[in-house]
């Protein structure tokens, strides 16, 4: 195991200066996100028109990997449609869980996480952003656990 | 260092490692410092040995059949009842009950013993302290029978407010619950003086005492609980066995708690006789292996001797308090006076679960979470924290590696 191929600069400095951080007042869609494992939280929210996401926010605790990847995901998905954003969650899982696959380089950024895969107890904190947005895209005020 | 400085008899810690196979090995490329003791502690030969000659050479099921092997294991089984019972100066071995640990204990005495008696309104207490094994046990039984459960609080150093209990000790308290040592916090808690207020007013009594035995010795006559209940794997010994100790005169007033073989003395379809103590309560065959290890581990122990175990543990929470205290940002979480060998903390700007990941690249393993003890974690206003656990066989070595590895994550994540 590589620590420094998990707690990339990226990941280091978007858990030290988390983007679009904070509540969003008035958000069409959000929702709660637990991770039991380690007591974490996140809250999402989103605000959709025409369906695009024209901006977003989240707040919360969690380790570096769940904060950073909030952080990334939510540079990631504004201005994207549920189409696009279903896509693109589908390569970052793929990333985050498959071990024989190539990094997918038009990830962008999103490509710091690829070192998680390494750290199978890690990748929960990952993807929980993720489940987060999902549910929260698919029904307002929904809660979602990883476990 | 080889030997503990101070000590009367010094305790030779490095002699005691070799006990310890696994603590040779490497990991991530480093010595292991195995430093979450509270969680599992790791088994000695001697354990590991009496598991796998049990198996290779003794194996048949207990109580059944008058064939050599079955007599063997017959024997080697209840001789390990007379280990726990003589490990906790239980008065008889009937009061000694074999089961899958102590959550198994704590459903048993809430189901066996709470289920049938407690009415609407009647009062169970635990502590702020509790892991949730003394705490979802009870609130199942709560919902059953309409009883109440009310949770003593702690103060910020963790320690269990003992007027408040006594305040809270009413005439319609029934059952009170407590840890013996708190599994997050390490706390030890007075258990004698809250054992004897409640005995006082006629209140039955469980203590878990998982966190407790590893660390102290137990005298359950001398503490006058009506329920003790301890696990293996937290003793150095295998997982999947614990001991539920309960006062003869209550176990014999509790119905059986499941129903199967072992636990009968003869079975019809119009009636069924149940088995003596302890039998009545180990229904089906029971985990023999298990329990010849754990008697093993309790023999491996009382080698050593639980005083010595102590004053080493002891020993290493003062120097771990000390090595990580000046340590920029770091938050210890429970600083009780008496406390077990474990130290829970939190760093500013490095989450638990990233800490945890850093230590073990560097070979220290320690729990990170909130250790099955949410209301604890609730309390002091964290999602999770650190935990370091110490047993017999950790070093000064291993607390100076593990400020090494605290100081690295803080490099490389703050």
């Amino acid at each position: 195991m590589d620590l420094a191929d998990l707690y990339r600069d990226v990941i280091v400095d978007h858990n030290r200066r988390p983007r679009n951080f904070g509540r969003l007042a008035l958000a069409s869609h959000s929702a709660e996100g637990n991770n039991p494992l380690c007591g974490d939280k996140l809250h999402i929210y989103v605000d959709m028109k025409d369906d695009i996401i024209r901006d977003i926010r989240f707040e919360g605790r969690g380790c570096a990997i769940s904060t950073a990847s909030a952080s990334l995901m939510s540079e990631a998905v504004k201005g994207r449609s549920r189409v696009e954003i279903a896509s693109l969650y589908e390569r970052v899982h793929r990333m985050l869980t498959r071990h024989d696959s190539e990094v997918d380089a038009g990830l962008g950024k999103l490509a710091a996480l690829a070192g998680v895969r390494e750290f199978p107890v890690r990748v929960k904190c990952a993807s929980l952003c993720w489940h987060t947005l999902n549910a929260a895209l698919s029904g307002s005020g929904a809660q979602v656990t990883t476990e | 260092m080889a030997a503990v400085r101070g000590a009367h008899d010094a305790f030779d810690v490095l002699r005691a490692r070799q006990d310890f196979p696994v603590l040779a090995r490497l990991v991530n490329g480093h010595p292991l410092a195995y430093l979450d003791n509270a969680a599992s502690a790791q088994q000695p030969t001697a354990v590991i040995d009496a598991v796998a000659e049990y198996a290779r050479s003794h194996h048949a099921n207990v109580h059944r059949g008058v064939h050599t092997l079955s007599q063997e294991a017959t024997a080697l089984y209840e001789t390990a009842r007379e280990k726990a019972r003589h490990f906790i100066n239980a008065s008889a071995t009937t009061e000694i009950i074999f089961l899958r640990g102590t959550t198994e204990a704590i459903n048993l005495v809430a189901q066996a013993y709470g289920r049938p008696r407690l009415k609407p309104g009647d009062e169970i207490l635990v502590s702020w302290l509790e892991h949730h094994s003394n705490i979802v046990p009870w609130q199942l039984l709560c919902e059953q029978t309409g009883a109440v459960l009310r949770a003593v609080p702690i103060d910020r150093r963790g320690v269990v407010d003992f007027d408040a209990y006594l305040a809270m000790l009413g005439p319609r308290t029934r059952i009170v619950a407590l840890a013996h040592v708190s599994n997050a916090l390490g706390t030890v808690l007075p258990i004698k003086a809250f054992l004897d207020a409640a005995r006082e007013r006629g209140v039955t009594t469980l203590v878990d005492g998982a966190q407790a035995v590893p660390h102290l010795a137990v005298d359950v006559q001398m503490l006058g609980c009506d329920f003790f209940a301890f696990s293996g794997h937290k003793m150095y010994g295998p997982t999947g066995i614990g001991v539920l100790y309960g006062r003869e005169k209550v176990l014999e007033s509790m119905p059986p708690w499941q129903g199967g073989g072992d636990m009968i003395l003869s079975v019809s379809f119009d009636r069924t006789t149940y088995n003596h103590l302890p039998h009545r309560f180990e229904a089906g065959t029971p985990n023999i292996g298990g329990a010849i290890g754990l008697g093993a581990a309790i023999d491996f122990l009382e080698g050593i001797g639980m005083e010595r175990i102590g004053r080493h543990e002891q020993q290493l929470l003062t120097y771990a308090t000390t090595r990580l205290a000046d340590i920029p940002g770091l938050t210890f979480i429970g600083t009780a006076p008496d406390r077990s060998s474990l130290v829970s903390f939190t760093l500013e700007a490095v989450h638990p679960h990233d800490l945890g990941t850093v230590l073990d690249s560097q070979g220290v393993a320690i729990r990170t979470g909130h250790h099955c003890a949410m209301p604890v974690m609730e309390y002091f206003g964290v999602p999770a924290t650190a935990r370091a656990s110490f047993g017999l066989y950790n070093t000064h070595g291993e607390i100076d590696a593990l400020r090494d590895a605290v100081l690295h994550a803080i490099r490389i994540l703050r």
